[in-house]
C-alpha cells in the first residue's frame, strides 16, 4: 500500500541526500521558467553525488518537482548517460558507430575489453574504469574516438587507448587531447549539471583538423568576402552567369 | 579565380584563446549586436529571410521564414531553443564550432531571439561533449559580466536570459519536438504536429528551434549584408556552410564553402582519397542521407543538386570510406545505431529497426537468403513515410541506398559464407593503409 | 458516437463534407478522420487511438492514403487517421479502397506481431482482443519475421505493478492507452513508459505501485492481454461470458457497468459507456467490489429467534413471526440506511405509513440532523437542475463538505476533465488540500471542522466567483455541521448558483425522493402539508396517513432506548456507520422487537427476533436515483424466484399485520407494480416547503488547549462492508495516516531535520476510544486533526469519536 502523499508539501525529505543536495536540486529547477525542465541536470547531479541514479535520487527529484517517481524513473530510463550501476571514476566510451568502427573503433574496444577484461557497460574490480561502447560523438574527423568522461580522446589507437585506461587505473595524470585534464566522472557530471568547475580555459580552441579548411584557406587568400553589396562576395560564388 | 573556401564560422578557430569573449571581441566579435538592435526586429526577421539562410541542422527550411510563423499577437512569451544536439552520425560541425567560438553562437542567439522577440533563450547541447558545455558556460557567464545578456542589453531596452542546457544522451532529441520534451524535462519522444512549434512549443508558447550553424550565421548576415549572404551559393541554396569530411580521406577535418561546392573538389582540397586507394561510398549528409557513390563526386553540394541525386544535403557530413570498406558491416552498424536510439514511441521505428538488424546481421554472416534483400526493401517500404518521424525514414536511407548500388556485395556475402572483407584492412593504423 | 470533444454546451453547426471510399460524408469540424470514417461504416484498425484520450498517433496502425488534403494536393506518404482533422473537399481512401492504405496498415500490423507472444490461448484477453480481431481483419497469416529466422524480444511474464493489476510487456504493443488514461483522465501517473526502443516498456518506480482509484479503466482500454487483473485472470473466456447492464451501487453517480456473468455467478464487471455518466470510466471499487454477496456470512434463509437463538424459518413464518412481533411491540419505527432501490426505498416509506402507521422512518444511517432534513425537504427533493455536463461547463465548482475522488468517483473524474480542459475552477471548502484537490486544479478555502458555516458565507465574496453560472456541490457531511447546510442554501440563493446534494450512497436521493424521511412523503410530499397526505392516502387507498412528522434516525435510536418505541424494522444499516454506534447497540437491544432485512451477517442480525434475508442487487430490478436527480433503472441479472427483494418481505409482513388487524396491505409484490403505483402517485406539484435551520444545538464545552478538532471521510477503498472479499482491490487502499500541519507535527515530534516523518507514529484519542496510525503532514488549520473514517478497525465513529469533536494526539513508539 502506498502512503498517500502530498506531492505539494516538502517538509518530508528523507531520502538519503544530504542538505547542500538538496538545495542545489531546488536551485536547477528554479533556473526554468517550469522547473521540470530542470530534471535532466537534476538527474546529472544525482549522479555527481550518488555514482549512479539511485531510488534515493528519483525520489528527491519527484518531490522537489512535484511529479511522480514512474515519471522519473521514465526520463532516467530514456537517456543513456544515466547509469543505474555504480560508474566507475573514469568512463570510457569507445565510438563504434560505422566511421569510427570501420576506422579502428571496433579493434580499439575490443582490445580494451580483453586488456580490462571487462564487457560492455561494466567496470574494472577497482573500481577505476567503465568501459562503454558509444554512438556517434560528433569527432569524426578525428576518428576512431574515445571519450573519457565525455572529454575529447581524438585519434586513439589500441595502444594509446590502453596507454590512457592504465595511467587513469594508475592515477597518472592524463589530459583530453583536445580539452583539460580529466577529472572524475562525477565531477563531469556536475558540470553537466550546470555547476562549472574551472576548467573551461585549458585545452586549445581547436584541433588540427578542425583547422584544416582554414588553413587551406589562409595559405591561398580565400575569404568570404567583407562587402554589403556583394560585389567581392561574390568571387566565392559557384552561381551561374545569369545571377 | 574563385575562392574555394569561404572561412566565416571558422574564420577565427586559429585565434588564441578563441573561445573567450576578449578574443571574440578583439575579432570584432559582438558588432552585429549594436547593428541589430539599431533594426526592428521585423528588419532583422527580413534581413535573415532575404539572405536566403536555410536552416543547417539537416532539413533546409529557411530560417528567416520559420522566425515569420512566430503568432506575435500571442500574448504568451516567445522562446528560442538552439539544438546544439548535434548526434547525427558523420555530423562534427557544430562540436568544434562551440568548442572554438561560442561567442559566435551566443552573438547570434541575441539577434536571433531579439528578432522573434524572445525574452529567454536556450542551447540544448549534447551532454557527451563536456568540454564544449564548459565553454558554452563561461561564454554565457562572460555574456552576462559584458552585459551582451541580461536586462537591457547594450542600452537597447531588450532583456534576454540564456540558459544551457545539457543533454543526456538521446539522439532523437535532435529531432526538435523530442528535443522540447528534453527540455521540458520528459522522455524525448517527437510530439504531434499540428501544433507546430511555432505556435506551441517549449511550454506551450512560440517557439523558434535552430541549428547551432544556423543561428551562428546570423552575426555575419547582420554584419555584411544579406546580399553578402545571397551572393554565395547556389540559386536556392545560399551562402556558406560546413563542410565535414570524415573517414578515409588524406586530411578529414572541417572545410567551411559556399553551397555547391563538389565533393570532387573537398576531396582535392583534402589531398584525396587515403593514398593508394580510392573513394567506394559516402555519405552527403549523415548516414540517414541516402548512400552515394564515386559516380556523384561531381553533384554540387547543395539541397536541390543532392536531392535529384536521390540523397539530401543534410548536415554537409561526408563521411568517406574506401574499397576496403564493407558496405554491409557500414550499413549494419548504421542500422544498429537507429535500432539503439528510436525512442519507441511508434510502431514500424521500434518493432522495425528490431527486425532489420536481424535480417541485416544474418546476411552480413553470409546467413540467409537473396529473397532477404527484397524483404529488407519491403521492410523499408513499410516503415519509410509510416513512421511518428524522421528517425524511422532515415533508418532506412543506408539500406535502401546500399541495396540500390551494392546489391552484388550483400550476394557476395551469401556466397562466401560471410563477410568476405579484411576489417583490418580499412582501420587508420592498418598496415595495408600505411604501407599502401 | 463520440466524433468531437466540444464544449458539452457549445452546438457545433460548422460541418465538413469529405469523401472517404467515394462516400461524401458531413462531419462536424475538427473530427478527426478515423471517426469521420465510422460515420460511413468503415472501421479503420487503431490500437494506440482513443477518443477519451488526446490523440497521439504511436501504433501507425490506421494510416489510409490521402490523395487530396482539401486543397488539391495530396499526402505523398499514407496519414494516421487518428491524429488527421477533416478537411473541406478531403479526399481520404482507407483500407477498404486503397492498396497503398492497405499495405501500410498490414505493414504495422506485421511490425507489431514480431515482437508479440503465440500466447494467444492462455491470455484472457483471447477472444475480446483488438490486436487479435485486427490481426485477422487487417494482417497476413504467416510470419515473415519468424520465417526468416527472428528472435522475439522477451521479457519475464507477468509482473504485479500493484495488487490488483498485472502487466505482461511481452504482450504489450506500446499504444500508452493506459499510461494517458492514468496520467490525463486519472491523474494517477504511477504507471509511465520506461526504456526506450524495442525495450520501451510500461513501468512502475519500484517503491510506488499502482495504487490508482481507477487502475481498472487501463485493464479495459488496453487493447491486447497486457494487463489484466489478479480478480479475473484465468477466470473465465469472454464467448463463455453472459453480459448484462447495470449501474453501479457503491455510490450516488450512477456510472453504467456491464456485469460480465457465467453460470449464475458474477465473474467481472466492466464500465458501461453512458457519455452523460460516467463516459467510459468507473473506479476500481464500481469495477472490482461484487463479491460482498458472495461471501460466507451471505443470509440465504428466513430465521426467526427463539428461546434466544435463531433457527432457519419458512417465508410464511417468518412474515407471521414479524408481524405478530412488531404488533405486540407497541410504536414502531423504520431505519433503511442509503442502500436500497428507489423501488424498496418506497415500500420502507409506505411500510412505514401504512403497516407501522407512524412516520418514524429515516433513511439516513450516518450523522444527521433535523436541519438536514429541512434541507432535504426544501432544497433536494424533486431538484434537478444540475448535470455532470454542467460541471464541465461550470466557470466554478463549489464542493462543500464533499471529497468526490473518494465519495463521488464519477464526479471527480468529470471535475478532473473540466479543469483539465481550462474551463472550470474548483473550490473546496474542506480541511486540508487533498491530491483529488490537487488532481482537480481545486483551490481550498480551509475549514475547521464545526466553522463550514461562516466559510461557506464567505465565498459570496466576489474574488471566489461563485456566480450564477457556478455550480454548489453540498456533501452529505456537511449536516454535521449547524447551519452548514443553510449557508450552502443562501449562498445559492445570493450568487444565483445552482445547488446539488451529493450523497455517498446509491440509494440516498432515491430515498428522499420515495419518503424514506420523518417530513417527506414520496415524490417530494411534504408530511406537514394536509393536502400532500390527503394525496397520498387516497393513493394507497388508505383513509389517512398519520400526520405528526416523525421521529428522525436519531430521535428514533433515542426513543428505543428510552422505550417511547418498541418496534423496529431495519434494513442495510451497519451500526458502525451511525452517528453514535455504542447508542445504536444499545438500542437495538432495548428494542421491544426487531426484524431485521439483510443480505448478509450484521451487528443487526445478531440481536434481530427475526431475519430476513434480501435480494442482492443482482438478483432484482431496481432503481438509483443519482446526486443529478436522474433515474438510472436496471434490471436483474439473475433470475433467482428465491431471492426477494425488500419490497415484496414489506408486502408479506404487511399482509399479516393487516391480517392482525394492524394497517393496510401495501398492494404491490413485485418492482414493476411498484414502479407503476410511483408512476401513478407522481411528483409533488405543490409548493416546496421553506428550509428551518432549526435550532442549534447546545455548544459543547470549549476544547482544551492542546486538544484538536477531529476531521474525517471515507476513502474510497477501505474496510466498508461492500468491500469484502475483494482481498486484491483492498489491498491498493492507500495506508490510513493521521494528518497533521506541518506545526503540530514539531509539536508532537520535534523538530523536522532529519526526522523520517513518515515513519512516525501517533495515537489520536477520543471519547470512543483511540487509533494509533502513521503520519503525514498536510496543510490542516492550525488545531485539525484528519483521520480516515473506516480505514481501521470499526471505524472512526466506533472507536475514536464523533467528527467535529475534540481528540489529543500523541507520538507513539514504534
Amino acid at each position: 500500500m502506498s502512503v498517500d502523499t502530498n506531492p505539494g508539501d516538502n517538509s518530508l525529505e528523507r531520502a538519503g541526500l544530504d542538505q547542500k543536495t538538496w538545495d542545489e536540486l531546488r536551485e536547477i529547477a528554479a533556473r526554468y521558467p517550469e522547473a521540470r525542465s530542470g530534471l535532466l541536470p537534476m538527474l546529472h547531479l544525482v549522479q555527481s553525488v550518488e555514482g549512479r541514479i539511485t531510488p534515493e535520487g528519483i525520489e528527491a527529484c519527484a518531490e522537489v518537482l512535484g511529479i511522480s517517481a514512474a515519471e522519473v524513473n521514465g526520463v532516467a530510463t530514456f537517456y543513456t548517460m544515466y547509469k543505474r550501476k555504480p560508474v566507475g571514476d573514469y568512463h570510457v566510451g569507445v565510438c563504434t558507430n560505422t566511421l569510427c568502427a570501420v576506422m579502428g573503433g571496433d579493434l580499439i574496444f575490443e582490445r580494451l575489453k580483453d586488456h580490462l577484461d571487462v564487457g560492455n557497460d561494466e567496470t574494472t574490480e577497482d573500481g577505476k574504469v567503465t568501459l562503454e561502447h558509444i554512438e556517434c560523438n560528433a569527432a569524426c574527423d578525428y576518428a576512431p574516438v574515445m571519450m573519457v568522461n565525455w572529454e575529447f580522446m581524438d585519434n586513439q589507437t589500441p595502444e594509446s587507448a590502453i596507454q590512457v585506461v592504465d595511467d587513469l587505473r594508475a592515477g597518472t595524470e592524463v589530459h583530453s587531447t583536445r580539452g583539460p585534464r580529466l577529472g572524475t566522472w562525477r565531477e563531469a557530471e556536475r558540470v553537466l549539471a550546470g555547476f562549472p568547475d574551472d576548467r573551461a580555459d585549458e585545452g586549445p580552441a581547436a584541433g588540427a583538423p578542425s583547422l584544416v579548411g582554414l588553413r587551406i584557406a589562409r595559405e591561398n587568400g580565400w575569404t568570404a568576402g567583407t562587402d554589403t553589396t556583394g560585389q567581392d562576395a561574390t568571387a566565392a560564388s559557384t552561381k551561374g552567369d545569369d545571377q | 579565380m574563385t575562392d574555394m573556401l569561404t572561412p566565416v564560422l571558422t574564420d577565427n578557430w586559429d585565434a588564441e584563446r578563441a573561445w573567450t569573449l576578449a578574443s571574440y571581441e578583439e575579432h570584432g566579435g559582438y558588432a552585429a549586436l549594436d547593428k541589430a538592435f539599431a533594426m526592428a526586429p521585423d528588419d532583422v526577421i527580413n534581413a535573415v529571410k532575404e539572405s536566403g539562410l536555410r536552416g543547417r541542422g539537416g532539413a533546409g527550411f529557411p530560417t528567416g521564414m520559420k522566425w515569420g510563423f512566430i503568432p506575435q499577437d500571442n500574448p504568451k512569451p516567445k522562446y528560442l531553443v538552439v539544438n546544439a544536439d548535434e548526434s547525427e552520425p558523420g555530423t562534427c560541425k557544430d562540436t568544434p564550432l562551440m568548442l572554438a567560438s561560442p561567442h559566435t553562437l551566443v552573438e547570434g542567439v541575441i539577434i536571433s531571439s531579439y528578432a522573434i522577440r524572445a525574452n529567454t533563450a536556450f542551447i540544448y547541447v549534447r551532454g557527451e561533449i563536456i568540454h564544449v558545455i564548459r565553454r558554452l558556460q563561461r561564454a554565457v557567464q562572460e555574456a552576462y559580466l559584458a552585459g551582451h545578456l541580461g536586462k537591457n542589453i547594450h542600452g537597447s531596452g531588450y532583456d534576454l536570459d540564456l540558459i544551457v542546457h545539457a543533454g543526456a544522451g538521446a539522439y532523437i532529441c535532435g529531432e526538435e519536438t523530442a528535443l522540447l520534451e528534453g527540455l521540458e524535462g520528459r522522455r524525448g519522444q517527437p510530439r504531434l504536429r499540428p501544433p507546430f512549434p511555432a505556435v506551441a512549443g517549449l511550454y506551450a508558447s512560440p517557439t523558434v528551434i535552430n541549428n547551432v550553424e544556423s543561428i551562428a550565421s546570423v552575426p555575419s548576415i547582420i554584419n555584411h549584408g544579406a546580399a553578402w549572404f545571397a551572393g554565395m551559393g547556389t540559386e536556392k541554396s545560399n551562402g556558406y556552410g560546413i563542410f565535414s569530411l570524415s573517414g578515409h580521406v588524406t586530411k578529414p577535418g572541417q572545410y567551411e564553402a559556399p553551397l555547391g561546392i563538389t565533393l570532387r573538389e573537398l576531396i582535392d582540397l583534402a589531398g584525396g582519397m587515403r593514398e593508394g586507394h580510392e573513394l567506394k561510398f559516402w555519405t552527403p549528409g549523415g548516414s540517414s542521407t541516402p548512400l552515394l557513390t564515386p559516380e556523384h563526386l561531381d553533384v554540387p553540394l547543395d539541397f536541390e543538386s543532392v536531392g535529384a541525386a536521390g540523397s539530401m544535403l543534410g548536415t554537409r557530413a561526408l563521411q568517406l570510406f574506401d574499397e576496403t570498406t564493407c558496405v554491409v558491416r557500414a550499413v549494419l552498424r548504421w542500422t544498429e545505431f537507429y535500432k539503439h536510439e528510436s525512442c519507441g514511441k511508434c510502431t514500424p521505428c521500434r518493432e522495425g529497426t528490431w527486425w532489420l538488424t536481424q535480417t541485416l546481421a544474418r546476411l552480413e554472416k553470409g546467413q540467409g537468403s537473396e529473397a532477404d534483400l527484397d524483404l529488407l526493401l519491403d521492410q523499408c517500404d513499410n516503415i519509410l513515410g509510416r513512421s511518428f518521424c524522421a528517425l524511422g525514414d532515415g533508418a532506412t536511407s543506408p539500406i535502401s541506398s546500399s541495396i540500390q548500388h551494392f546489391r552484388d556485395e550483400y550476394l557476395a556475402h551469401l556466397s562466401h559464407g560471410g563477410c568476405p572483407f579484411d576489417h583490418a584492412a580499412s582501420t587508420v593504423f592498418s598496415p595495408v593503409g600505411a604501407d599502401a | 458516437m463520440t466524433t468531437t470533444d466540444k464544449a458539452p454546451d457549445t452546438v457545433d453547426t460548422d460541418l465538413v463534407t469529405l469523401t472517404i471510399d467515394g462516400v461524401q460524408v458531413s462531419v462536424p469540424k475538427d473530427t478527426l478522420v478515423i471517426r469521420a470514417a465510422e460515420q460511413v461504416g468503415v472501421q479503420i484498425p487503431r490500437f494506440c487511438d482513443h477518443p477519451l484520450l488526446d490523440p497521439v498517433g504511436a501504433c501507425r496502425q490506421c494510416l489510409v492514403d490521402i490523395p487530396d488534403a482539401g486543397n488539391g494536393r495530396g499526402f505523398p506518404k499514407p496519414q494516421a487517421s487518428c491524429t488527421l482533422p477533416v478537411a473541406e473537399g478531403m479526399v481520404v481512401n482507407t483500407q477498404a479502397t486503397s492498396e497503398v492504405a492497405d499495405k501500410a496498415q498490414q505493414g504495422v500490423m506485421e511490425f507489431l506481431l514480431i515482437n508479440h507472444p503465440l500466447d494467444c490461448p492462455v491470455c484472457d484477453k483471447g477472444g475480446e482482443c483488438p490486436l487479435q480481431n485486427q490481426a485477422m481483419s487487417n494482417g497476413r497469416g504467416e510470419s515473415r519475421f519468424a520465417e526468416s529466422g527472428g528472435v522475439k524480444r522477451t521479457f519475464p511474464k507477468p509482473i504485479n505493478i500493484s495488487a490488483q493489476v498485472l502487466l505482461d510487456r511481452e504482450r504489450c504493443v506500446l499504444c500508452a492507452r493506459c499510461t494517458r488514461f492514468s496520467e490525463q483522465v486519472a491523474g494517477d501517473p504511477f504507471i509511465a513508459l520506461a526504456e526506450r526502443g524495442a525495450l520501451q516498456q510500461v513501468a512502475i518506480y519500484e517503491r510506488e505501485p499502482f495504487e490508482s482509484y481507477f487502475s481498472g479503466n487501463a485493464i479495459q482500454i488496453c487493447p491486447v492481454g497486457a494487463l489484466t487483473s489478479a480478480d479475473y485472470r484465468f477466470r473465465s473466456r469472454p464467448f463463455d461470458l453472459v453480459s448484462t447492464p447495470g449501474v453501479a451501487e457503491h455510490d450516488a453517480c450512477g456510472a453504467a457497468i456491464r456485469i460480465d456473468h457465467r453460470r449464475g455467478k458474477v465473474m467481472r464487471r466492466l464500465a458501461g459507456n453512458e457519455p452523460e455518466i460516467n463516459e467510459e470510466w468507473i473506479s476500481d471499487k464500481d469495477r472490482f467490489a461484487f463479491r460482498y454477496s458472495q461471501v460466507d456470512d451471505r443470509i440465504t434463509y428466513p430465521q426467526v429467534r427463539e428461546d434466544g437463538e435463531l433457527r432457519p424459518a419458512s417465508w410464511t413464518e417468518a412474515f407471521a413471526v414479524a408481524a405478530r412481533g412488531l404488533r405486540d411491540a407497541g410504536a414502531g419505527a423504520v431505519l433503511t440506511g442509503g442502500r436500497l432501490t428507489a423501488e424498496d426505498a418506497y415500500a420502507y416509506a409506505k411500510f412505514a405509513r401504512v403497516a407501522l402507521q407512524t412516520n418514524d422512518v429515516d433513511f439516513r444511517a450516518r450523522p444527521h440532523s433535523a436541519e438536514e432534513a429541512s434541507f432535504l425537504a426544501s432544497h433536494v427533493a424533486l431538484s434537478g437542475g444540475v448535470t455532470y455536463a454542467d460541471l464541465e461547463a461550470a466557470p466554478v465548482v463549489v464542493l462543500l463538505g464533499l471529497e468526490p475522488e473518494d465519495e463521488a468517483a464519477t464526479i471527480f473524474l468529470r471535475l478532473r476533465k473540466a479543469a483539465r480542459q481550462g474551463r472550470t475552477q474548483v473550490v473546496s471548502v474542506a480541511p486540508w488540500t487533498s491530491r483529488g484537490l490537487q488532481k482537480m486544479k481545486g483551490r481550498l478555502v480551509p475549514a475547521v471542522p464545526g466553522t463550514e458555516a461562516e466559510v461557506i458565507a464567505s465565498l459570496a465574496d466576489a474574488e471566489h466567483g461563485v456566480s450564477k453560472d457556478a455550480v454548489i456541490l453540498v456533501g452529505e457531511r456537511l449536516a454535521g455541521t449547524h447551519g452548514a447546510l443553510s449557508a450552502a442554501a443562501d449562498l445559492a440563493a445570493r450568487t444565483g448558483a445552482r445547488l446539488a446534494w451529493v450523497p455517498r450512497r446509491a440509494g440516498d436521493r432515491g430515498a428522499v425522493e420515495a419518503g424514506a424521511l420523518p417530513n417527506l412523503l414520496p415524490g417530494g410530499r411534504p408530511l406537514a402539508e394536509a393536502s400532500a397526505r390527503v394525496d397520498v392516502a387516497a393513493a394507497w387507498g388508505v383513509e389517512s396517513l398519520p400526520a405528526k412528522v416523525g421521529r428522525d434516525g436519531n430521535a428514533i435510536v433515542a426513543a428505543l432506548a428510552k422505550g417511547d418505541l418498541g418496534g423496529l424494522v431495519v434494513a442495510g444499516v451497519d451500526p458502525d456507520d451511525t452517528a453514535d454506534p455504542a447508542a445504536f447497540r444499545a438500542a437495538l437491544d432495548a428494542a421491544g422487537f426487531v426484524v431485521s432485512l439483510e443480505l448478509r451477517a450484521t451487528g443487526v442480525t445478531r440481536v434481530a427476533d427475526v431475519v430476513l434475508p434480501v435480494a442482492p442487487m443482482t438478483d432484482k430490478a431496481g432503481t438509483f436515483v443519482t446526486w443529478d436527480g436522474r433515474a438510472r433503472d436496471f434490471d436483474a441479472v439473475f433470475t433467482n424466484p428465491a431471492s426477494l427483494p425488500d419490497l415484496r418481505i414489506l408486502s408479506g409482513i404487511a399482509d399479516e399485520l393487516a391480517a392482525l388487524g394492524q394497517g393496510a396491505p401495501l398492494g404491490f409484490r413485485t418492482v414493476g407494480e411498484v414502479r407503476a403505483e410511483m408512476q401513478a402517485l407522481g411528483p409533488w406539484d405543490g409548493a416546496r416547503p421553506a428550509h428551518d435551520a432549526g435550532k442549534a444545538p447546545r455548544v459543547g464545552k470549549a476544547p482544551k488547549a492542546d486538544s484538536f478538532t477531529l476531521a474525517t471521510w471515507k476513502q474510497l477503498i477501505d474496510l466498508g462492508s461492500m468491500q469484502d472479499g475483494e482481498v486484491h482491490l483492498r489491498a491498493t487502499a492507500r495506508t490510513p495516516v493521521v494528518r497533521l500541519n506541518r506545526a503540530a507535527y514539531e509539536s508532537v515530534f520535534g523538530m523536522l531535520e532529519g526526522e523520517p516523518g513518515r515513519d512516525q507514529l501517533a495515537t489520536v484519542t477520543g471519547d470512543r476510544g483511540s487509533v494509533t496510525l502513521p503520519v503525514a503532514v498536510a496543510d490542516l488549520p492550525d488545531g485539525v486533526v484528519w483521520v480516515p473514517a473506516r480505514s481501521f478497525g470499526r471505524g472512526v465513529l466506533a472507536e475514536l469519536a464523533s467528527p467535529g469533536s475534540s481528540v489529543t494526539v500523541k507520538g507513539a513508539q514504534q
